[in-house]
């Protein structure tokens, strides 16, 4: 932690492309603008745990990409596919509820993650920055690979979309008129497995699921359709993004928590402003 | 009942037999039989347990039989309607938003909505939040869902429940209505005998196999009825039935046998 903040007074803003407010700025509304739509869904289907869970094996993720010397993203990725067919194959079972396997599956990644990364003496993990994550040191391969990742949720579930809907409407309905539901729900789930492995760097793995959570539960007293929903999550998100960074430069606080208290405070005026029109 | 095509004649939109349902070491279907032909009514009653909601789930392909064979007619439309579906608030969506959903893709919009909405009388609520509905609204909306994609069979699971009383005889004469204009076949499912029985064709008494099946005032006089529902049901029903101006041959028309032959046997009514 700590990193770039000290050196930000002193930084000149001739090139910006070698500011890193800007290229924090630029990651963190990429993010927030997939996590949006995303979030709702997760929100609609009380996925919210779910992604938890992936953000605490997000952990393993990593610390087998060390070993097997590959992306960081492509090992979270793969992990968290893992564990979507490990909870779809425990939840068929039917003999623990679906909490209770989430808990054992992000309590366990997350401690076999740590358990890992402590025999790899070669590497040296700054966890600090994978927990709570490193917004303003994102490169722009960072970028590239958050925008590239972006780009495949956004189309993926621009097709997924009515499906979704409906399946999160009633599920029976959803299969009666022929919709394959199983096999949107595992596709989902990698979505959510792209956004975190994307989400891991710029907040960190604790506050991953915050950007999904927390714009779209903002965006719902003001919503009256799905879609429009989901574009005022993805607003809130890039707000909660600029607001946190703001913020982070002015009072010299950890970037990545000031977006999450910029998103919650946002929730709160959400709230109150429908609570106020309730009441007038 | 006059003036309906002769249940037997007409095609078996879907026919299951010999369905066997086990979860387990228990065994909540014991070898059914059950089928429903075109444009004809269908009450599947039985108490609470008795595997009703399985039987329909087994009949719509949402869940697999332990063994039995489960045949639906070629290309054929099934529209559900199943029991109370609550709408949780976090997701924001109006009623017509709600039914344009289930609109197959590049089916006309217009046309089928339109049609729908008018005959399940929801016209003044297209623009209602789906979740702000109360039970009956609730009802009519589904019900005009199941419409949308002009379905041969329309399948009802506890239509009643959550409808107050007089929101219930509408709805019953809503769904004999939209059988004598659509000429679609029903299935109702109900623990509640007294509204369905005067509209029916035939019922099909289920406690885990079928215990008797035939005309509604038949079976409301089948011993195993009687003993599953208690006497006094089958005297309050005859309170609601309708005095038909034929009468029936109680000998020729009792079934003698409860346990999943072919009960479509011997219900002819002169």
């Amino acid at each position: 932690m700590g990193m770039g903040m000290t050196t930000s007074k002193g930084t000149i803003m001739t090139d910006w492309t070698d500011d890193f407010l800007v290229r924090a700025l630029i990651a963190g509304v990429g993010l927030a603008v997939v996590a949006g739509p995303v979030g709702c869904i997760v929100v609609w289907r009380k996925m919210a745990y779910f992604g938890a869970t992936l953000a605490h094996a997000a952990l393993l993720g990593l610390a087998f990409g060390f070993i097997l010397d590959t992306a960081p993203i492509i090992a979270v990725i793969a992990v968290c596919m893992l564990l979507s067919a490990a909870l779809v194959g425990l939840e068929r079972r039917r003999t623990l509820a679906t909490d209770t396997i989430l808990g054992i599956l992000a309590h366990g990644s997350l401690a076999l993650g740590l358990v890992v990364l402590a025999f790899l003496e070669t590497v040296r993990v700054d966890l600090m920055a994978y927990l709570f994550g490193d917004i303003l040191s994102v490169s722009w391969a960072d970028i590239a690979w958050i925008y590239l990742g972006g780009a495949l949720v956004l189309a993926a579930l621009a097709v997924l979309w009515r499906d979704m809907l409906s399946i999160t409407l009633h599920e029976d309905l959803a299969r009666v008129d022929g919709i394959p539901v199983e096999r949107r729900r595992f596709l989902f789930m990698i979505l959510i497995a792209v956004i975190v492995a994307v989400a891991m760097k710029i907040v960190g793995i604790l506050l991953t699921v915050s950007m999904l959570i927390v714009p779209a539960a903002a965006a719902r007293p003001v919503s009256s359709s799905p879609e429009q929903m989901a574009i005022l999550s993805a607003v809130i998100g890039a707000l909660s993004v600029l607001g946190g960074l703001v913020g982070s430069l002015t009072w010299d606080t950890p970037a990545g928590p000031s977006i999450v208290v910029t998103a919650t405070t946002l929730f709160l005026l959400s709230y109150l402003s429908r609570f106020r029109a309730q009441k007038g | 009942m006059t003036g309906m095509p002769h249940k037997t004649d007409a095609p078996a939109l879907v026919s299951l037999t010999g369905i066997c349902k086990r979860y387990g070491d228990t065994s909540v279907l014991d070898h059914v039989d059950l089928s429903v032909h075109a444009g004809e009514i269908v009450t599947l009653v039985g108490p609470n347990g008795s595997g009703k909601t399985t039987l329909v789930r087994v009949l719509l392909g949402l869940s697999e039989p332990s063994t039995g064979a489960v045949s639906r007619a070629r290309g054929i439309a099934i529209g559900y309607v199943p029991q109370v579906v609550a709408v949780d608030e976090t997701l924001p969506i109006k009623v017509e938003r709600f039914l344009a959903l289930a609109l197959r893709r590049g089916q006309d919009k217009s046309d089928a909505l339109t049609r729908a909405v008018e005959e399940a009388g929801i016209g003044r609520i297209l623009d209602r939040p789906l979740s702000s509905l109360s039970g009956g609204e609730n009802r009519r909306v589904m019900l005009a869902r199941a419409l949308l994609r002009d379905p041969d069979l329309l399948v009802l699971d506890e239509p009643a429940a959550g409808v107050d009383v007089s929101g219930q005889s509408a709805l019953y004469n809503l769904i004999s209505d939209l059988r004598a204009r659509r000429g679609c076949a029903v299935l109702v499912v109900s623990h509640d005998l007294h509204l369905v029985m005067a509209q029916t064709d035939r019922v099909v008494c289920l406690n885990h196999h079928v215990c008797c099946t035939g005309h509604p005032e038949t079976v409301s006089r089948h011993p195993e009825y009687l003993a599953l529902f208690g006497a006094d049901v089958g005297r309050s029903h005859a309170v609601y039935t309708h005095r038909h101006d034929h009468h029936h041959d109680l000998a020729g028309e009792a079934i003698h046998d409860g346990h999943g032959h072919d009960h479509e046997q011997g219900h002819h009514h002169d």
